[in-house]
């Protein structure tokens, strides 16, 4: 589903992607992992056209994304820290995306119900905190049901509940025969909701392997054990 | 595009300064009309006020509002909405609420006590000073993501435009007055649109007559119909060159 062929991106004179070549087929968890700055957000942000890369191409469905802008109506975008106007309300970031996206068909509403939000809904976004930004940042992700899904650290600020209710939500999602991208530290997450582990390390991918022929080839039973291994042994 | 120009317009107007500039040219106007009893000699007063004060509250509001855009249009970056859309949204619903604002606070007065040609010409400059001030004022806030520096460039261009440009005319004039520099100073002109404004608007007051040769010439080039519709077309070049420039900055970085 999203082809990505020799991408390349440094800022100023640190190169953050070095010719990176993977593909993600639609149906599938993806967990994209590796120590900070080795080009995990950058990557996301590069299929989102938010950054633009030097070289490579970056491909949906067969099709070129770069410098095009339809395409992200088939993407829900969960940012790392949602960063969101300071004086509009809830309902008034979540009516205007959807006054923007008026041409989905459908509005998924499910994780507005699950948070509570409509109870939040005057609030201010520069009056929430962290994790709620973080739900607000969710629920607009899901709610255009969009076939590409990139949540980037989607738990880190979120309470136990809440994160539970949005893994739930991510393995609903895969049953639609979505892709879904996730970037995260967290390796128990990891294991619970994602088919395939991609991680990158120093801009380079060092491997993209679903998490059983990670585990049979470190010969660990703990994926958290079996990546160290890997990553110890290439050393 | 519509759409995100409602919120834009929207964030704006929840802004009081917007409403605070209105008022405060609208007391200028009315004050000033009021004092002289000559609409004529208001008007030229009030030009000197407005080419000082608009091209300064414009870049720097301009800028400000920049800046705290940025999580908006980090926002709709990550939509299906082509980025040139967000750009121009953003620069018409600031230009468009300024030149708003200016044409309530100058444009009324001028109607109820002073209407002419004269007024309307003033207008339409002050419009158009609104327009590329805040080009600029986008265009300094592309090239920096740094707020105080963003708004440092911003201040340095109105210096440069309503204070510094004047002076290094002033001092080519000077020190080459020995040669026929009408020319040259129509050319110094076309460089300044603060400059270019305030020849419009004189030309059609008789102190015109005040200005000696080069006061002929403008006249001679400016007066006809055809000189101001060059005037008013090289100000348009001043709005579109940092709108596109800026435009293009936009839409090749990262966000």
């Amino acid at each position: 589903m999203i082809t990505i062929e020799n991408l390349r991106k440094s800022y100023g004179k640190l190169q953050v992607l070095k010719d990176v070549n993977v593909r993600f087929e639609t149906g599938r968890v993806v967990s994209i992992i590796g120590p900070n700055g080795s080009g995990k957000t950058t990557m996301s942000k590069c299929i989102l056209g938010m950054v633009l890369p030097d070289g490579g191409d970056i491909k949906i469905n067969g099709e070129s994304i770069l410098s095009q802008h339809a395409y992200r109506s088939q993407i829900g975008y969960m940012p790392q820290i949602g960063r969101y106007p300071e004086n509009m309300k809830i309902r008034q970031v979540i009516q205007m995306i959807r006054d923007i996206r008026r041409d989905a068909k459908e509005v998924d509403e499910e994780l507005i119900g699950l948070y509570g939000l409509k109870d939040m809904y005057e609030k201010r976004m520069g009056a929430l905190s962290g994790g709620t930004k973080q739900k607000v940042s969710a629920a607009l992700a899901f709610m255009f049901n969009p076939q590409i899904l990139i949540l980037d650290e989607p738990t880190a600020g979120l309470d136990p509940i809440s994160a539970e209710i949005l893994k739930c939500k991510i393995l609903k999602e895969k049953k639609k025969g979505k892709l879904i991208l996730i970037t995260s530290h967290i390796m128990s997450e990891v294991e619970e909701v994602a088919d395939e582990v991609l991680c990158l390390m120093d801009g380079q991918l060092k491997f993209h392997e679903t998490i059983a022929s990670i585990k049979a080839q470190a010969n660990e039973e703990r994926l958290s054990r079996a990546i160290a291994k890997i990553m110890n042994e290439e050393d | 595009m519509k759409k995100i120009l409602k919120y834009v317009f929207y964030d704006i107007i929840r802004n009081k300064i917007v409403v605070a500039y209105t008022l405060f040219l609208l007391m200028l106007s009315i004050g000033l009309f009021n004092f002289g009893g000559n609409p004529d000699k208001a008007i030229l007063s009030l030009l000197n006020l407005v080419l000082l004060t608009v091209p300064l509250i414009s870049i720097v509001f301009a800028t400000t509002h920049f800046y705290n855009s940025y999580e908006f249009m980090e926002l709709l970056v990550a939509q299906p909405i082509n980025r040139k859309k967000i750009f121009l949204s953003e620069y018409l619903g600031v230009a468009c609420s300024l030149s708003g604002a200016f044409i309530l606070g100058v444009g009324v007065p001028v109607v109820l006590f002073g209407a002419s040609l004269t007024g309307l010409y003033l207008l339409v400059t002050g419009v158009f000073i609104t327009f590329i001030f805040v080009a600029m004022a986008f265009l300094a806030s592309v090239i920096t993501r740094d707020k105080a520096k963003g708004i440092g460039i911003a201040l340095l261009l109105w210096f440069y435009f309503a204070l510094i440009y004047d002076g290094i005319v002033l001092f080519i004039l000077y020190s080459f007055s020995d040669y026929p520099l009408e020319n040259t100073t129509l050319a110094l002109t076309a460089l300044n649109p603060i400059d270019l404004g305030r020849i419009i608007v004189l030309l059609n007051l008789d102190v015109s007559a005040l200005m000696g040769y080069t006061g002929a010439l403008y006249k001679s080039i400016l007066g006809s119909l055809w000189g101001i519709g060059l005037a008013f077309g090289l100000l348009l070049v001043w709005v579109l060159v940092p709108y596109l420039s800026s435009r293009r900055i936009f839409s090749k970085r990262d966000l």
